[in-house]
């Protein structure tokens, strides 16, 4: 054991620059001479095969969190080709929605990245009211907000555990799924769901919050401070943890933006490129936070900037919860919002208005968009035409994790096979998003 | 901020109307977006302007479209580019109107990297032949599946039996 006092921090920061040092097999071709006497004594180098072997990881293989298929050719134990194969969870969402209504389409953004239901239901109904023009009721607008924030957490929370857990690390996750539980805990309060939250309408929101529910918040990011604590500092200045992330998967700025990179990925290469900053929406412009960004772009850049991020979201949830506005939380529009059950049953004008808004739904112009919010994977984008009938004529959805699978087969080829898992898991590749 | 980006708009517009006159079909300025129509044979000229001389960085995503059941249309299909510009902070909007028995598109793969799997989407789901495109196979249907399944004469609940395994040799050596 070394002493403790010659403990240095700068012996633990991998060698900038310096590349690891890759043996393959073809490195020791040609080094025997096979007429030298020792040829056939026991193993010589020759025995080694130097056939390229072919492997496939997925489509069902507990570190790809999803599936779908890597096909590698490798040398020994360095990626030589890669081809990656997506589709494994297709289900035809783009389809299904062009027979739906507005609204119904809500519980199916929820599958796609299902880590983060709320966001996908927020990105999807403000595209359909900015098409529509409505004017969301700021109470709903904040409460938006806080529940994208608090996804955010989670989503990350998720991400960066299985990350670290990919590569060799169980505690960080108890310590982060401990907390998320709390989170989840709340938005079971919220909604009444803890995967699926279908909780935003077009217009607004399904109800109100609960009793008490701000002070749960409060209370319950007093202890996300910690988790955050206790996984950086069990990673941050581990030794293993980087030498397994430094300096794999770097991927330079200039090619993230051209494989169309989005979200905290991109901003690990160095670009400040956030949604939220940029091209702000929902008031975010107000609320004093910043957007953590990395340096190499590499896994280990990944990594930190989601957890800083989420010191971030802590920060946007604080001020928001105390500037909750009173007031409605869906817009006061009978062409989009059922009237309420008693008047329903009372009066003949809310009982028609009801009937057609169930068997027509909502009818937005016709009209295109498309619109995107910065959701905890990058930009999520709707592009939605409608013809003036109460069903989308045309969805597609721009998922953020599809840009950046594409970049895996360039990522991991020439890299060792141990790296690919270390890779996906920072690209946050979410099946449901990938193959919609 | 919206101001900003409609005298981005426009200054976008007049760059493209003078420059390629009877390409540039019409321009669309509904909802503060700005999205032009570029003749099929105009279009990756026009894609590569942008992105040389206005700074459109990212090919934010892909939609193919099928008009036919729409009450007005130029074409059957038409593919949308969704371009976006980091140092100008701009968003526009490629259509391009693709007649149903002419369906070859240049590629925009050597603009940027991430048209490669958005071309492979449209491809598989509408039919759309990217001309030059590395490899253009089916992504995210199996490679056994016939037809296009987001063309509107293709049935919402029509199901295919497909069985076998893809060998993924053409993957494999897609060039770096």
């Amino acid at each position: 054991m070394a002493d403790p006092k010659t403990f240095n921090i700068e012996d633990f920061v991998p060698r900038d620059g310096q590349e690891r040092p890759r043996y393959s097999a073809k490195d020791f071709d040609g080094d025997v001479d096979p007429s030298r006497d020792d040829f056939n004594e026991g193993l010589t180098l020759p025995d080694i095969n130097t056939q390229p072997m072919f492997i496939n990881i997925g489509p069902t293989h507990p570190a790809t969190h999803g599936t779908f298929r890597v096909y590698c050719q490798l040398d020994g134990e360095t990626v030589e080709k890669a081809g990656v194969d997506i589709g494994y969870l297709h289900r035809g969402f783009e389809k299904i929605v062009e027979i739906k209504q507005y609204n119904q389409v809500i519980p199916y953004t929820d599958r796609l990245n299902y880590c983060s239901g709320l966001t996908n239901n927020v990105g999807y109904c403000k595209a359909v009211e900015r098409m529509m023009g409505l004017e969301v009721p700021p109470r709903a607008i904040m409460i938006r907000v806080i529940i994208m924030e608090i996804q955010r957490i989670m989503d990350h929370m998720i991400c960066c555990g299985a990350n670290i857990v990919d590569i060799g690390a169980l505690t960080n996750f108890w310590y982060f799924f401990n907390a998320r539980e709390k989170l989840n805990d709340l938005l079971e309060a919220l909604t009444g769901a803890r995967l699926t939250y279908s909780y935003t309408r077009v217009g607004g929101l399904a109800w109100d919050l609960p009793d008490g529910w701000r002070d749960n918040v409060k209370t319950v990011l007093k202890g996300i401070p910690k988790a955050i604590a206790d996984v950086r500092g069990l990673t941050q200045k581990n030794r293993i943890f980087q030498d397994r992330t430094r300096g794999v998967g770097v991927i330079s700025q200039e090619d993230a933006m051209s494989f169309g990179w989005t979200g905290p990925t991109l901003r690990a290469t160095g670009a400040d490129l956030d949604l939220r900053k940029v091209q702000p929406y929902y008031g975010y412009e107000n609320f004093d936070f910043d957007i953590p960004v990395g340096v190499n772009g590499d896994v280990f850049d990944r990594i930190l900037c989601r957890i800083e991020e989420m010191d971030e979201s802590l920060k946007i949830i604080h001020q928001a919860i105390d500037m909750i506005p009173d007031g409605p939380v869906i817009v006061d529009d009978k062409n989009v919002v059922l009237p309420p059950k008693q008047k329903v049953h009372t009066s003949m004008e809310a009982l028609i208005n009801h009937f057609k808004l169930v068997i027509e739904g909502v009818k937005p112009a016709p009209g295109r968009i498309y619109d995107a919010i910065e959701t905890p994977n990058g930009e999520l984008g709707f592009y939605i035409i409608s013809d003036g009938s109460g069903h989308p004529y045309r969805i597609k959805v721009r998922p953020p994790c599809f840009y950046a699978m594409n970049t895996l087969k360039f990522l991991i080829e020439g890299g060792m096979v141990a790296d690919i898992v270390a890779i996906l898991g920072g690209l946050n590749v979410i099946a449901g998003e990938l193959d919609r | 901020m919206a101001d900003k980006q409609s005298t981005q708009h426009d200054a976008i517009v007049t760059a493209l109307k003078s420059r390629f006159g009877e390409g540039i079909i019409d321009v669309d300025r509904a909802f503060g977006d700005c999205t032009f129509v570029v003749s099929k044979s105009a279009v990756h000229d026009v894609l590569a302007h942008l992105k040389d001389d206005h700074g459109f960085n990212m090919l934010m995503d892909m939609a193919g479209v099928d008009c036919m059941n729409l009450p007005s249309y130029r074409e059957r299909f038409e593919l949308n580019y969704m371009l976006y510009s980091v140092p100008n902070n701009v968003r526009v909007r490629v259509e391009v109107p693709v007649p149903e028995l002419d369906m070859d598109v240049p590629t925009a793969t050597d603009l940027w990297k991430s048209a490669n799997w958005a071309e492979r989407e449209a491809f598989e789901m509408f039919g759309f032949n990217f001309v030059g495109h590395p490899c253009l196979k089916r992504l995210l249907t199996h490679h056994e599946f016939k037809g296009h399944p987001l063309r509107k004469d293709y049935p919402v609940m029509a199901g295919q039996w497909c069985s076998s395994t893809s060998d993924m040799t053409e993957e494999l050596n897609e060039p770096k």
